[in-house]
């Protein structure tokens, strides 16, 4: 896995809440069998019309944004479907960190499994972020996983809460399944004890 | 010993390992896997030389992106990527040895009903898969929950998950309902109540009296949708329904093993002093048949409402009220029992079994749909479909005009060709009612079963009571 210490990038404001993984990738796009190459329909539906053009409109449609790396969105990012498409879309656009009020839960987690860091403020701080995104290319925000804070491009901070061992995951860009069958051995021992307890399973 | 919750219990009996951090590795009893959310994770395995840790408790079954159309066996009668999705879960199951329904096989249908129908479910598990609708499975007092494909891929390998432990949600439905009122008006009735962000780093047990009085397949649909409400899973206790449900399912446990299940399963309850971190009432009587009219699971409403305007909201939901308005092409102020359909969607694992045929059959017994209305009934397993047949059920759904289609998810989330077409307005059973979910630009509806039926008479979001 992709590791992550600290961006220094553009941010995309999206002020909008409970934005779901249905439109942050449709899926019409969840019938590869692959990982990759599904950055071009991040958004798909907010991002282009019906024959395909791009919507002006469109946030990642303006130059300013095309290279952005941080997303900055409203409440409840994230919800409905698990796929991890969605992640995998932001992903593959050049997203590596997504700020907002809340996420759901397994958007949440889905994002650690693949290089991306969820950053959930309290919303007067994401309304700070949002105008600072608002001023297009020229304004960077710097995160830095390390010290736990984001930057504006003002040099404004704010520190943010990350789950120790996803933090050092993600310092360290380790494989949870490898880190996993390390512990092969408390496993069997459970499996054992199962057995005997809950023979039916 | 301190007072428990039923999810602390199963917790409790599944941890493998636990880091000094709370971390901790969950042991999974049975993991089901699809056709959509896996492909990557296999590859995965292959990548690195690793097999599936416990095949025997792995069962794979494709749905999502199955044609429900006479045929499909044969995969030139399959789109090319849904030829190539189930080719590569045929291939999968074989070469890593899992358990496996392919769509020729009778007992194929929805995961979400599969699982449930063939035994695999039973109370006290850990169950998983690459669906968030797994909640489902929590009507059986298993702890059940979606999962992301490197999560897919992890327990497949490990047939472990790392996780931290949510926080306890007691959700209490009391008294009873009101005639004309489900299990689906319930589900969405607590989530218009709380908002889809309200269960979210919780797990919720419901209970009460008018959850008592559900039956497993009512019990289902409502922990179907804790997800819906932000909730990692959704649990019910185990009770005598539960047990009367699981006995002789093929794989549930005959003999002295059902005699040592049964007693684990007597001690799977909440304790009554159990801690919770969050409770939330709502009386039985209260709950009126709820459709939703935007384009969020919490905007729900009682049918005998009318559309509300943005600015009876605060906050971030103004812009999204408004928002789902000018998408779902509602004007405010106007009887939701006036908006007009022009497709009306049975079917998904919310509610696509045998019960929800029959609620909705016994509306349209007799009657037809109306005209120029598209209709169509998608059974949530092929088991399920071959009981409705038995029953007389198929023959009211297509004298009343309905199609009558093979299980799978279908129009729930429209991978599958059955779609919206833009602007095109359905009554759905399914559970999501976000922007495109079931075509671009088309427009959802979410109700039960019975209101979706009375809906296809009708032509209009209809009041179930007016036909009753
Ligand atoms: S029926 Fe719908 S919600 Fe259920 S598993 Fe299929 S796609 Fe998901």
């Amino acid at each position: 896995m992709d590791k992550f210490t600290t961006l220094t990038g553009i941010a995309a404001p999206m002020p909008l809440i409970n934005i779901d993984t249905d439109m942050i990738i449709p899926k019409q796009f969840l019938k590869t069998i692959k990982r990759s190459g599904l950055g071009v329909n991040l958004f798909d539906e907010m991002r282009y019309d019906d024959d395909g053009k791009e919507i002006p409109d469109f946030v990642l449609n303006q130059d300013a944004y095309r290279e952005a790396e941080v997303l900055v969105a409203g409440d409840n990012f994230g919800c409905g479907s698990s796929r991890e498409h969605a992640p995998w879309a932001i992903k593959d656009f050049g997203i590596r960190c997504v700020i907002a009020p809340s996420f759901a839960d397994i958007f949440y987690n889905n994002c650690f499994k693949n290089g991306i860091l969820p950053i959930a403020l309290p919303q007067e701080q994401v309304d700070v972020l949002m105008k600072d995104a608002e001023k297009g290319a020229n304004a960077r925000m710097t995160i830095d996983l390390e010290t736990q804070t984001v930057t504006t491009s003002d040099g404004e901070s704010f520190s943010f809460e990350v789950d120790p061992f996803k933090k050092h995951c993600l310092l360290e860009g380790l494989d949870d399944i490898g880190l996993t069958m390390e512990k092969a051995g408390a496993i069997d021992t459970f499996e054992a004890h199962a057995a005997q307890a809950r023979p039916w399973v | 010993m301190s007072p428990k919750t039923l999810y602390d219990k199963i917790w409790d009996a599944h941890v493998a390992h636990e880091a000094e951090d709370g971390t901790c590795l969950l042991y999974i009893d049975r993991h089901l896997v699809h056709e959509v959310t896996s492909p990557q994770a296999f590859e995965g395995l292959r990548m690195t030389n690793r097999k599936v840790r416990a095949p025997e408790k792995t069962i794979a079954v494709p749905d999502h992106n199955v044609p429900t159309t006479a045929g499909r066996e044969d995969p030139s009668n399959m789109t090319e990527d849904s030829a190539i999705q189930v080719a590569a879960l045929d291939k999968n199951a074989k070469d890593f040895g899992i358990h496996y329904y392919p769509v020729s096989d009778i007992r194929q249908g929805i995961v979400h009903i599969v699982g449930p129908e063939q035994g695999w479910t039973l109370p006290g598990m850990t169950v998983v898969c690459g669906d968030s609708h797994t909640a489902t499975h929590g009507a059986f007092g298993a702890l059940a929950h979606g999962i992301g494909t490197s999560e897919v891929e992890h327990v497949l390998a490990t047939q472990t998950l790392i996780q931290k432990k949510s926080k306890n949600m007691k959700v209490e439905i009391t008294g009873k309902l009101r005639p004309g009122v489900t299990a689906k008006d319930i589900t969405l009735s607590v989530i218009g109540a709380t908002g889809t962000a309200g269960g979210t780093g919780y797990v919720i047990e419901y209970c009460g009296e008018a959850i008592r009085d559900l039956s497993m397949e009512g019990r289902m649909t409502v922990c179907n949708m804790a997800i819906e409400g932000g909730a990692r899973a959704g649990l019910i206790a185990p009770d005598e329904k539960t047990y009367e449900y699981c006995m002789g399912r093929p794989h549930a446990p005959k003999g002295a093993q059902w005699e040592a299940a049964m007693n684990w399963w007597k001690t799977l309850y909440s304790d009554d002093d159990a801690h919770w971190d969050k409770v939330i009432t709502i009386k039985g009587e209260d709950i009126a048949p709820v459709v939703t009219w935007g384009t969020s699971p919490e905007d729900v409403l009682p049918i005998t409402a009318t559309v509300p305007a943005a600015d009876d909201f605060e906050g971030g939901k103004v812009g999204a009220a408004q928002r789902s308005l000018d998408y779902m092409g509602l004007t405010p102020g106007m009887p939701l029992s006036e908006v007009e359909i022009d497709t009306v969607f049975i079917g998904s694992c919310t509610n696509g079994r045998i019960e929800d045929l029959r609620a909705a059959a016994a509306i349209l017994k007799g009657k037809k749909k109306k005209d120029g209305l598209r209709a169509m009934v998608v059974p949530g397993s092929g088991l399920v479909r071959a009981q409705a047949e038995e029953e007389g059920l198929a023959d009211i759904f297509k004298e009343a005009g309905f199609e009558w289609r093979l299980a799978g998810c279908s129009m729930c989330l429209a991978m599958n060709p059955d779609q919206l077409q833009p602007g095109e307005r359905c009554a759905a059973t399914s559970n999501r009612n976000f922007e495109g979910r079931q075509g671009r630009g088309g427009r959802t509806h979410l109700m039960s079963p019975a209101m979706a039926a009375a809906a296809a008479i009708t032509g209009k979001l209809t009041d179930v009571r007016d036909l009753m």
